[in-house]
């Protein structure tokens, strides 16, 4: 296993189209839920320990060999609102499109026969992890890490807030990142055996109807 | 053409310069349009759909930077039939998905090609930015850099990756030339002293047929495509 591929596959500067996504920060901006890096932390870490870890079992369940079909099934099912399926679909697609150069594998291929126009991004992003000869807890580790940095980088955008201020925020969320991938590894493990239902089913039900409302925006600055 | 050799494993088409499309078909050839807020991007996209959508099948992706702006108003003045306008979104970042990111840009041109093809044309709209946005050459085929004569007659001089190595430089708004004291003639030897034996067109898309030379410089690189 490379500690390498794993730096080169969390870098937010891996050409998959995160740039364009805020994880919802736009919109709890907009409703004036997010007003500084206090504020941020607490919603980066509701999303973490929701939509964070649900990313982070998927991940680690598809890097362990859980068939992506009923992994994408398992995500629809997981994810209410319609817009952000859409986007974890396009994620996904976009992210496929970058693994496939950086670790061309005989997976990612079948992967993009399976589904041409994408499959929910954190199904895709363990596959890639197999790809690249990393594991379930580098693939929980990449969808963790994203599910709080995305808000964390667009906060520093909407509101100009110190980017030094939201470091911190994700400097003192790291502990808990790593009780969210421990927990998700472990809920992979038992789908390799008990199926897909093993995976968690943690929701935040204001990220998803704030996203449904988001994506009526005439103005935006991120796609979500 | 500016064209990579692409690795390929055996699996379907993934990178994005592949000259062939996973059907086998030659896929669109892509032209940019870049340049800073208000140089008359889209202007010169609608005035180019204008010139040549009888004679070719083409679309157009546009990058707005916080609204649907620039395609909204392609769709307005019905330049191209809805289907053949896509919107990317681009994060705050407009040079970002043009260059650092092309992915979601990618994906809007193969599924123009799916959806609206087969196309022998996709232009791909930047949104404004600055003078060093320039598209990655996984994206487009070549590049067209947008100033204008009323942001300053001083741009050509000053130079950066847009006015110096875009594939044609296009100083539009002449015609506002005289009113905010801008002189073409040091403009044009600027622009020729940064670019060496590139070209340079300056237009005014006020009067009939405004885009004629860009529309047949485009054509020029159409006939090279399908060569």
């Amino acid at each position: 296993m490379s500690r390498a591929a794993l730096l080169v596959l969390a870098d937010g500067r891996f050409p998959a189209g995160g740039h364009a996504h805020s994880g919802g920060a736009e919109a709890a901006v907009g409703a004036g839920r997010v007003t500084g890096a206090a504020s941020l932390e607490d919603f980066c870490r509701g999303r973490l320990h929701t939509t964070g870890l649900v990313a982070a079992a998927v991940a680690a369940a598809a890097a362990l060999g859980v068939d992506p079909v009923e992994l994408d099934a398992a995500a629809d099912a997981r994810t209410p609102s319609p817009a952000l399926r859409t986007a974890a679909r396009k994620l996904g697609r976009q992210l496929l499109r970058a693994a496939r150069v950086a670790w061309p594998s005989g997976e990612l291929d079948a992967l993009a026969g399976t589904f041409p126009k994408g499959a929910h991004q954190p199904v895709v992003l363990g596959v890639t992890a197999l790809a690249a000869g990393l594991g379930p807890a580098d693939a929980a580790y990449c969808a963790a890490y994203e599910s709080v940095s995305g808000p964390a980088s667009a906060t520093v955008r909407l509101l100009g807030l110190d980017p030094f201020d939201a470091t911190g925020v994700l400097a003192r969320l790291a502990p808990e990142v790593d009780e969210v991938v421990t927990r998700a590894v472990g809920t992979a493990r038992e789908a390799v055996g008990a199926g897909v239902d093993a995976l968690p089913a943690a929701s935040a039900p204001l990220l998803e109807v704030f996203a449904q409302a988001h994506a009526g925006w005439a103005v935006r600055l991120f796609a979500t | 053409m500016h064209l990579d050799p692409s690795p390929s494993h055996g699996g379907p088409a993934a990178v994005s310069a592949d000259v062939r499309r996973p059907d086998g078909g030659r896929r669109a050839l892509r032209i940019g349009l870049g340049g800073p807020v208000g140089s008359g991007k889209t202007a010169t996209v609608a005035a180019l759909c204008r010139a040549l959508r009888d004679e070719v099948s083409l679309a157009v992706v546009t990058n707005d930077i916080y609204t649907r702006e620039d395609a909204e108003f392609l769709l307005r003045e019905a330049v191209l039939p809805p289907e053949r306008i896509t919107a990317v979104e681009t994060g705050a970042c407009p040079h970002t998905a043009i260059r650092d990111d092309i992915s979601a840009n990618l994906e809007a041109v193969e599924d123009l090609e799916d959806e609206a093809g087969p196309l022998d044309l996709i232009l791909v709209e930047s949104g404004g930015d600055n003078l060093t946005a320039t598209f990655s050459r996984g994206l487009v085929d070549a590049q067209i850099f947008v100033i204008d004569v009323a942001g300053g007659d001083d741009i050509p001089r000053k130079g950066g990756p847009g006015v110096t190595t875009a594939d044609l430089l296009v100083v539009n708004k002449t015609d506002l030339a005289p009113y905010v004291g801008s002189d073409l003639a040091r403009m044009a030897a600027d622009a020729r002293a940064q670019r060496a034996r590139l070209p340079v067109v300056f237009q005014s898309l006020r009067g009939e047929d405004g885009a004629r030379d860009v529309a047949d410089w485009v054509r020029e690189r159409l006939a090279a495509w399908v060569a």
